[in-house]
């Protein structure tokens, strides 16, 4: 088996810009097959955006990515959908549909992409419920679910076709320390025990450094450094160490651009 | 699946209340101008001046409507118009030297044809032509002549 | 200030473009929509229809009661309240039935489209269907503007018809006109050619009401304000957009 098949997914040279913003230049971003994978950055370096290119939702400027050794810009319509399939997606907020209730929402892509029998869907249904822990809550409906509950639920769905691949939109946002400890449980163990791959994008550098294999630290549109969570901290580079033990000042600086100080409160600068 | 059931009786009264609405529209306001070609025959008559009659005019004989008009045509050749209108199939016993006459109906109405009697024995059939018509009574006219009349009695004295 | 006009209006342009564009991509999805999930479109003919029955039924009994008042006072000058039926029927039949059920439809049911689809763009619904490769446009989208599109015409024949039988109660209990001269006063005034002109124009009205509620939900910023922004102008442009084909329709009709 040679090397390049353990790369699962693979981008080079990406360029995208949204309207006059450089989003991406040149990325280079290496994800490994069966590990866990993060993608970190400060607030709007565009990591979701990343997400979306991955999935072919957004068109890069330039460059390639390779999933599983298919260049995706390649695929037809009908391709895409079956190659999205393969992948399960845990969005920040959960995304469940309001209308339906915790098993009609995991049940959701069986019933639209299979035409399994509903004894058969049940069974999956309430097996995925089971593994994240939330089997008795399957006649509830999502506005009665706490956030952990509903990203538990989403979880679950993600995994219902059985993806090689799972995305965690930032999992962590807003959660308590229990849910937070659950989700990470759960990240690991589905990781392991279903021998997919997870990429997970956060900014919780704590919570992220216990569960990733390998780190990608985005930040001015290209990879500011890569690898594991305790090469990262042990790192040289400023701009890392900032990020990563969360320091208030340093290469992203504390005071936003402002005239000088003495000259405003002088009153100086106005004449 | 018990709201499920609820949504389809919902929709399924709602579509039926809305086709009865529709129904009881086209049919109870609209009343009795249903004449089809099959059971009805086509005649037609000359007029000096049609007035505002207008296509799908009632034709009606000692006021009741046995047919409407379905052409209105300006004949260059005789430089009047030509009506031609269909008689329903039932009123077959119409003589043929009966009178045509543009009337209206009301004050405000609008214009229609009125037929009087003949006294023929042979009957109108498709095709046919009435030769005895009267034109429609414009108003202006019929002021006119008054105003000039009078005024001439004026003169005279 | 020149050129900001311009760009309005080339911005107006490309935005009218970009409708087109999205009702050719809902009208090409309707038939197998309708054909292989109709209980999505029944659940949505019951959202946009069943639900506004009320509203609809209520406005339409009162403006037909209205009518008759109004058209009785005119009318009694000239002697001919007899009329009133016919007067009635055929503004109700022509003009208001589909006009006020069409402005009605878009304060109910296109306000409640609107929001439904903004929220789901806001809380990523939408994002998460194409992700599991679930075109939300099959899904979500046409089967609102189906149902929207099958409710209006019904709803207009419904608000005409109550409205009938409004000014019939008007006329005939109220202001003691002769139920029969009523009706049939107006059945010879109303033509075949006026039912079906209304008729025709609901349905118009229902497709415009329909697809302008759906691009409004699905076009809107995914913030709370945005949503609730886009649910304003669901009713303004819809509003707008009515009263101009009425305008179209009736001169062609005319």
């Amino acid at each position: 088996m040679n090397d390049a098949t353990d790369n699962l997914i693979e981008i080079r040279d990406l360029d995208y810009a949204r309207g006059h913003r450089q989003i991406f230049k040149d990325l280079n971003i290496t994800i490994q097959r069966g590990q866990v994978t993060a993608i970190m950055g400060p607030s709007g370096t565009g990591k979701t955006t990343l997400l979306s290119l991955i999935t072919r939702q957004l068109w890069p400027d330039r460059g390639t990515i390779i999933v599983d050794g298919v260049n995706i810009a390649d695929l037809s319509q009908k391709e895409l959908y079956q190659f999205r399939r393969r992948f399960g997606m845990l969005f920040q907020n959960g995304a469940l549909l309001t209308d339906y209730s915790v098993f009609e929402n995991v049940a959701f892509p069986l019933r639209e992409h299979t035409k399994l029998p509903n004894r058969l869907i049940r069974h999956i249904v309430l097996t995925k419920l089971h593994a994240v822990g939330l089997r008795g809550a399957a006649d509830m409906m999502p506005a009665e679910l706490s956030g952990g509950m509903s990203r538990r639920v989403a979880l679950a769905r993600a995994m219902v076709m059985d993806p090689y691949i799972l995305i965690y939109d930032e999992p962590f946002v807003g959660l308590d320390p229990i849910s937070m400890g659950v989700i990470v449980r759960l990240v690991r163990q589905m990781n392991d025990a279903l021998g997919i791959s997870s990429i997970i994008v956060s900014h919780d550098v704590q919570e992220v450094s216990t569960v990733a294999d390998c780190s990608y630290l985005i930040s001015d549109g290209r990879v500011a450094a890569s690898g594991s969570p305790d090469e990262l901290s042990n790192t040289s580079s400023d701009l890392v160490r900032q990020f990563m033990h969360g320091m208030a000042d340093g290469p992203v600086a504390f005071h936003y651009s402002a005239p000088d100080y003495t000259e405003q409160l002088l009153g100086r600068d106005t004449e | 699946m018990q709201q499920t059931r609820t949504v389809e009786l919902g929709t399924g009264l709602f579509v039926l209340l809305g086709l009865a609405a529709l129904f009881f529209l086209t049919t109870q306001t609209t009343g009795n101008q249903s004449f089809s070609d099959g059971d009805s025959y086509e005649v037609s008559a000359r007029f000096e001046n049609v007035g505002t009659l207008k296509v799908r005019a009632p034709v009606s004989m000692s006021g009741v409507t046995i047919g409407r008009v379905t052409a209105i045509e300006f004949d260059s050749a005789s430089l009047e118009a030509k009506v031609t209108f269909i008689i329903n199939q039932e009123f077959d016993q119409i003589p043929d030297d009966s009178d045509a006459a543009i009337q209206t109906s009301g004050m405000l109405g609008s214009q229609y044809i009125g037929l009087q009697a003949g006294g023929s024995d042979t009957s109108l059939q498709q095709g046919s032509e009435i030769e005895f018509t009267q034109s429609a009574i414009v108003l202006e006219n019929l002021i006119s002549k008054y105003l000039f009349n009078s005024s001439g009695d004026d003169e005279d004295e | 200030m020149f050129r900001e006009l311009y760009h309005t209006f080339i911005d107006f342009v490309r935005t009218f473009g970009a409708l087109q564009l999205f009702f050719l991509r809902l009208l090409t999805n309707t038939p197998s929509i309708l054909v292989r999930r109709f209980r999505l479109v029944v659940h949505q003919v019951y959202n946009a229809g069943a639900l506004s029955l009320v509203i609809i039924m209520v406005c339409g009994f009162f403006v037909g009661g209205v009518l008759g008042l109004q058209g009785y006072s005119n009318l009694a000058r000239f002697n001919a309240e007899d009329s009133v039926g016919a007067v009635a029927a055929m503004s109700l039949l022509k003009e208001l039935g589909p006009v006020i059920t069409a402005l009605l439809f878009s304060g109910r049911a296109g306000t409640a489209l609107a929001s439904e689809i903004g929220l789901m763009k806001a809380t990523d619904q939408l994002s998460a269907m194409e992700m599991m490769a679930i075109s939300p446009l099959r899904r979500v989208l046409v089967p609102r503007f189906i149902g929207g599109v099958i409710a209006m015409p019904l709803l207009a024949a419904v608000f005409t018809a109550v409205g009938l039988f409004g000014a019939h109660v008007v006329g005939v209990s109220m202001l003691g006109i002769d139920a029969g001269a009523f009706w049939s006063q107006l059945q010879n005034i109303v033509d075949p050619a006026d039912v079906y002109e209304g008729i025709i124009k609901s349905f118009v009205f229902g497709v415009a009401a329909s697809l302008l509620a759906v691009w409004e939900g699905y076009n809107a910023i995914p913030t709370a304000e945005g949503v609730g922004r886009a649910t304003t102008r669901t009713v303004v442009i819809t509003a707008i957009s009515i009263l101009i084909l009425d305008f179209m329709i009736t001169a062609i009709a005319i």
